[in-house]
């Protein structure tokens, strides 16, 4: 019998190279991810009343919230623009990064009962995680969009520029960092369980380091810098200046730079460090 | 004839006990020794306590090797543990091997079980794509065979309802009719059969015969050897994570039959202490064929009887000695005991011959009872376990041999009268 190599569409060997990633095949189920994308984004509310509406409220609840505890009681700055509207740009954005962050980072452990049955490409959850909170995003990013015209014509000092046009690149490098480190930890979280705990509350703390809740500007000196060491503050920092035109001062384009620097980095180790342990986590998780 | 899937000397470690080395530190370490093209410094620790970590690492599968070719029915068989499951893992790509490659030509897709990734608060209609997408099939293949899919589970009514409100049957047949129009070059099964009634099962059996007459690659793994006799041709027989034997399916399932069940064919009565006092016992049951072989396991259709020898310490009379027989629900079969007799004190073998009954599948537990003037002398329940498999000595096609025909597979005598 002839043992031509290339007759053969599949070789399985136990190791495979770093660099073996087969995104082809990601592309190849590109059907079953908008499947996915249904999926989590449909049963979420099914057999609710409101139904997508929770979308909304649990922003503008939390909105409310943050007006209330940090803007009247702990009077920290929203860099003038009502409170609002303030902690919403902040919110809007943090919950697009964090919701694909978490649930991303569960991505073996919770398909575990799937992954165990069927082989197909696994990177097709965590990206499906991604898209379908691209349509939340949308949800909060319009009711966004309704408070800001709103005080746009009963104010004067709200300015919408044309850095608002930013959002798809922001939204990019949010949604390539969230990938990254949810995939990074999904599989380390295979063997380490602890992580799991640990990146609940993590996730949380990590808000208090991006200007959600206060602006950059408010800060000086040394904790500025280290405000602007996370990757997430530059872009929440662009989202709020490009729809409400506070924050002009700070904006660097390096900043942005430095973000997607950042995303594309963790995006290559999350992937490769993906691949690597989809092949056996059937026999750790 | 073309090989599509070859094995070569694959074999899959499991590690007993805790996984990992309990540390992220030491796995980090073991890790930069390896990228630095090292050896695993916690390994050398292993290698100097090879004694005592010996027992650490379980072989599930140890060194196997086979080719399949083109158009194949392969049924892969073993006792639990012989490292089936884990073959098929391997196959369909759920975990790597950690020796060894696999190689394959075509589209392999796997059903280890079916509805895998079925969302219950989705329709069934949205089901049938996930499902299907999840197999491996493109949106538009699924839409191009939806109505076909919809007819093979019969849930048309029901398409639209979220599946979480099917009965368990229901659920199963729709699982099931997207995997049976997954068009793949080569299909793994693992136990579907398990599941739905008889004509549900006779449908998926048809459609996977229908399959591999279409020239289709099939390895089949299943505990129903009826169902692999009938589908495959050829078998795998894996003990321990080794192949046994492999060949022609009767054959394979003969060494199956042979292997797994060898030892229980004679059975030691529990006694009193005191046998002395009893008037007479039975100690020993023995299941065998018309030449008095002990056979664990009878063939439907195959002749067997049942010996007993039992022990008379004084001479009675009006001595009957009669056995019993019923099935695993406790529903007694039949029964039957000898004319009543004088004895003499001695010892004696009884043996009762089956007739032409013919039993369905299944386990029957054997009783057995001596008495005298209907006094009991002995009488002990559950001594024995009779075994019939579905694997037929008969060639009567119109004996069914699928569990669930009814206790007794003789066909009735039929007459056709045209008017």
């Amino acid at each position: 019998m002839e043992n031509n190599y290339e007759e053969w569409t599949l070789v399985v060997k136990p190791n495979t190279k770093w660099f073996e990633l087969h995104l082809s095949d990601l592309w190849r189920y590109r059907d079953l991810i908008m499947l996915f994308v249904k999926r989590d984004f449909v049963s979420v509310y099914k057999q609710t009343i409101l139904g997508p509406l929770w979308y909304i409220i649990q922003p503008i609840l939390t909105a409310i919230t943050y007006s209330i505890i940090f803007g009247s009681m702990a009077q920290l700055s929203t860099a003038g623009l009502p409170k609002l509207l303030f902690y919403l740009s902040g919110i809007t954005m943090w919950n697009y990064f964090s919701e694909c962050l978490n649930k991303t980072s569960n991505t073996f452990i919770q398909n575990a009962h799937i992954f165990g049955k069927v082989y197909f490409p696994r990177l097709t959850v965590p990206v499906a995680i991604i898209i379908s909170n691209l349509f939340t995003f949308l949800f909060q990013f319009s009711l966004f969009l309704t408070i800001l015209l709103f005080y746009y014509f009963t104010r004067t000092d709200i300015h919408p520029n044309k850095f608002m046009f930013l959002l798809p690149v922001l939204l990019l490098i949010m949604a390539g960092i969230g990938l990254g480190l949810g995939i990074i930890i999904s599989s380390l979280t295979t063997k380490y369980r602890d992580l799991r705990f640990l990146i609940a509350f993590g996730v949380q703390l990590l808000m208090f380091a991006t200007p959600v809740i206060y602006p950059l500007s408010s800060m000086l000196g040394k904790k500025k810098l280290l405000l602007l060491a996370n990757p997430i503050t530059s872009l929440v920092e662009t989202f709020r200046m490009g729809f409400t035109g506070v924050g002009g001062d700070d904006f660097k384009w390096g900043y942005l730079g430095y973000s997607f620097s950042f995303m594309v980095i963790v995006l290559i180790l999350g992937v490769i460090l993906f691949n690597k342990v989809e092949k056996s986590f059937m026999d750790t998780v | 004839m073309k090989t599509v899937i070859r094995i070569e000397n694959i074999s899959k470690d499991y590690r007993l006990g805790e996984v990992g080395t309990g540390t992220i530190s030491r796995d980090i370490n073991a890790w930069l020794a390896k990228i630095r093209g090292k050896e695993n410094p916690n390994l050398k620790i292993n290698e100097k306590t090879k004694f005592f970590l010996s027992g650490e690492i379980h072989k599930a599968l140890d060194n196997v090797s086979f080719d399949v070719q083109e158009g194949d029915v392969l049924g892969i068989i073993g006792k639990n543990g012989a490292g089936k499951s884990t073959m098929l893992k391997i196959l369909s790509r759920v975990t790597t091997p950690t020796e060894g490659t696999f190689k394959v030509k075509g589209r392999i897709a796997s059903l280890l079980e079916v509805g895998t990734g079925f969302h219950p608060e989705l329709t069934g209609r949205d089901n049938i794509f996930l499902n299907g997408a999840i197999l491996g099939m493109r949106k538009q293949e699924i839409k191009s065979k939806f109505d076909e899919i919809l007819e093979f589970s019969g849930v048309e009514k029901f398409i639209d309802t979220p599946v979480k409100r099917y009965s368990s049957g229901m659920y199963v047949r729709l699982a099931f009719a997207v995997a049976a129009h997954l068009e793949p070059e080569i299909l793994i099964i693992d136990e579907v059969l398990a599941v739905g009634d008889i004509a549900f099962q006779n449908k998926c059996m048809g459609k996977m015969s229908e399959v591999s007459k279409q020239g289709r690659t099939v390895l089949f793994v299943s505990h129903n050897m009826a169902a692999v006799q009938r589908l495959c041709k050829t078998g795998i027989l894996l003990e321990d994570g080794k192949i046994k034997y492999s060949g022609e399916t009767t054959k394979v399932i003969e060494e199956y039959f042979k292997s797994s069940f060898a030892s229980r064919a004679v059975f030691d009565i529990s006694l009193p202490e005191n046998t002395q006092d009893m008037e007479g016992f039975a100690y020993r049951l023995q299941i065998e064929d018309l030449d008095g072989n002990p056979i664990s396991t009878i063939p439907v259709g195959k002749k067997w009887q049942v010996r007993i020898y039992f022990r008379m310490n004084k001479r009675t009379s009006h001595f009957i000695i009669g056995i019993g027989i019923s099935n695993t629900m406790d529903v007694n079969f039949r029964t039957t005991w000898s004319s009543p007799m004088e004895i003499e004190k001695g010892e004696y073998e009884v043996v009762f011959r089956d007739t032409n009954i013919l039993m369905s599948a299944g386990e029957y537990k054997i009783l057995i009872g001596l008495t005298s003037f209907q006094r009991s002398i002995q009488y002990a329940e559950n001594i024995a376990v009779l075994r019939i498999s579905e694997i037929d000595e008969i060639n009567d096609e119109r004996i069914l041999r699928i569990s669930g025909n009814g206790l007794v597979l003789n066909p009735m005598e039929m007459e056709l009268i045209k008017k």
